[in-house]
């Protein structure tokens, strides 16, 4: 090798050094800063209490149980429609068939809608067109729409890796495709079910832009269903643009907001590796 | 729930009830599309039909409460936005996703991948109130006022720069071990073998990557909203403020009524479209291509 060359390496090397430890140094800055400007604004009576004065004092217990109920919500709805989905997919129907493409097709299509245009879907269809108002209902349905092609894809995966063998082993021994199903290939296939799901919830608690003009904006604590109730991500969002003098409570926020994603998505990351690592369960 | 059958395709009674429930959840999940661009054609039918395309490039200005709608400046700013967030991710991540494969040691690799996996993991609204109450104030001491399209391009290369890690991070590992071990036997340097081998072996993985990221950074709302500081302005220079064609929405759709109502939609329609255009076509260059990158 020429001098020339190994400078070339070594330059290469040191640039790509350089960017890693840009990279993870932006990320600790930005964990740091929140951690500063947040966890002394952290209490008992923060995460209980409801907000007063637009949210300058007080705490976001209402914000919580609100962010709460638009998730579950849409988790009912959208659960049952991926999980179903993903199993015709995976289960009863060829890569080849007709209906898979045109479901897959629709679906992919689906994840690379912008959150805010499912905001103003969400808003012409769920609060004016069928009258919900500006509601949880409305938000939770909304984010429904918005989740279900990352539950649908995460549930095809992990069916799709279930050994072939597990199937035919069910068929030779006379078992129907449900009994197979509910005995077999969904319990096998659970963790990455549950990897699904947690990345799921992961995005919807992350959501803004699709709550805007479908929840609402009113931060008390929601009666029923059809009140209106702001979720946590939105809350950062008002205290920090429309609220002069939130910084402390909306720092408070973002680092609950930040540690309940954190911890969601290592939890996700445990399911998802421990499927990787180990394909086949012991039944 | 053990039946006795003729054939391994025999379905039972159970199984025909389940198959209709399946098969219904599976056409609501593919409905769910169709409702959308319904809904959205539907809302901007009135702005569609009343106002001609080349209206929302020639009109005078942004005023839609005197029927202005001239949306070129915003244009400009996503478009501007999103090209500098490229720059500056693209390099940094493909630097990370070739640091994982070919640089660091397992360990390193594995806890820097995971750090890249929870980068994703943050929403954008805590990027945008990070780059609110940190990025903007530094630029403001650098060239008032901070909030800025440079603002802008910071935060945005940060939330797609995990998108073309990853994808680059598995084009790169697809390519067979054979390619590398042979470009290491024939005395290739290290950087040799990536540049001359292993990148052009993952050039198609890589470029999808590439168009998803520029459909996320285009769609992006609040972080951009949060720190661009939303003046419909074509941008002289970075340190100009500017407004997105997805932040305008945010910002307007609280009172629009109307036409003006209708003009949004119509901006959340071609969002849209551009938007599924990029993933379709990063989606059937990874399909159609011949590459062993996207085989496996």
């Amino acid at each position: 090798m020429n001098k020339r060359l190994l400078y070339r390496d070594h330059l290469a090397q040191w640039l790509i050094y350089l960017a890693v430890l840009m990279v993870g140094a932006v990320f600790f800055w930005i964990l740091s800063d929140l951690m500063r400007g947040g966890i002394s604004h952290i209490s008992w009576s923060f995460l209980t209490e409801s907000p007063r004065d637009a949210g300058r004092s007080g705490g976001i217990g209402s914000i919580l149980i609100s962010t709460l109920w638009i998730l579950l919500v849409a988790l009912a709805t959208a659960l049952p429609l991926a999980w179903t989905t993903a199993i015709l997919l995976a289960e009863f129907v060829s890569i080849s068939s007709q209906f898979g493409i045109i479901v897959r097709f629709s679906l992919q299509v689906l994840a690379g809608v912008p959150s805010i245009v499912f905001g103003l879907f969400g808003n012409a269809l769920f609060s004016i067109y069928l009258g919900m108002g500006f509601s949880i209902l409305s938000g939770g349905l909304t984010l429904a729409c918005m989740l279900l092609p990352i539950l649908v894809s995460t549930a095809e995966a992990g069916l799709r890796a279930v050994p072939q063998s597990y199937r035919l082993s069910a068929a030779a021994l006379g078992m129907s495709k449900t009994a197979s199903l509910i005995h077999l290939l969904l319990p096998v296939a659970a963790p990455a079910l549950a990897a699904g799901l947690l990345l799921g919830i992961g995005r919807a608690i992350a959501e803004t832009a699709a709550l805007i003009f479908t929840s609402g904006y009113v931060d008390r604590m929601p009666d029923s269903l059809l009140d209106s109730g702001r979720a946590l991500a939105l809350h950062i969002f008002d205290l920090s643009m429309n609220v002069p003098g939130g910084d402390q409570p909306a720092y408070a926020s973002a680092l609950v907001l930040v540690a309940l994603l954190l911890c969601i998505n290592i939890l996700a990351m445990k399911f998802t590796y421990s499927v990787q690592r180990k394909r086949i369960m012991p039944v | 729930m053990i039946w006795s059958k003729r054939n391994i395709l025999f379905l039972s009674v159970t199984d025909k009830l389940v198959l209709i429930v399946l098969r219904l959840g599976a056409v609501i999940a593919a409905l769910v599309m169709l409702l959308i661009l319904i809904f959205l054609l539907t809302e901007s039918w009135p702005a569609l039909m009343q106002i001609t395309p080349t209206r929302f490039l020639t009109d005078a200005s942004w005023h839609p409460l005197e029927s202005a709608y001239n949306l070129a400046p915003m244009f400009s700013g996503t478009l501007l936005a999103s090209v500098g967030a490229l720059a500056l991710a693209i390099p940094l991540g493909l630097a990370s996703a070739l640091f994982i494969v070919f640089y660091a040691s397992a360990r390193l690799a594995t806890s820097y991948r995971r750090l890249i996996e929870l980068l994703a993991g943050i929403p954008s609204v805590v990027f945008g109130f990070w780059g609110l109450t940190t990025l903007v104030p530094l630029i403001t001491q650098l060239h008032p006022p901070g909030a800025s399209l440079l603002a802008a391009i910071l935060v945005l290369t940060l939330m797609i720069l995990p998108t073309i890690t990853v994808t680059a991070f598995s084009a790169l590992q697809a390519v067979p071990d054979e390619f590398l071990r042979g470009a290491t036997a024939l005395g290739l340097s290290r950087w040799g073998m990536i540049y001359g081998v292993a990148l052009p072996a993952a050039r198609i993985g890589i470029v999808s990557g590439i168009m998803l990221a520029a459909g996320r950074a285009i769609g992006e709302t609040m972080a951009v909203l949060m720190v661009a500081g939303n003046v419909v302005q074509h941008p002289a220079s970075l340190f100009d403020p500017i407004r997105t064609l997805a932040a305008n929405i945010a910002l307007e759709m609280a009172y629009a009524m109307g036409d003006h109502r209708a003009v949004l939609f119509v901006t959340g329609l071609l969002l849209m479209l551009l938007v599924i255009i990029l993933a379709v076509a990063a989606d059937w260059l990874r399909k159609t291509s011949h590459d062993w990158s996207a085989s496996s």
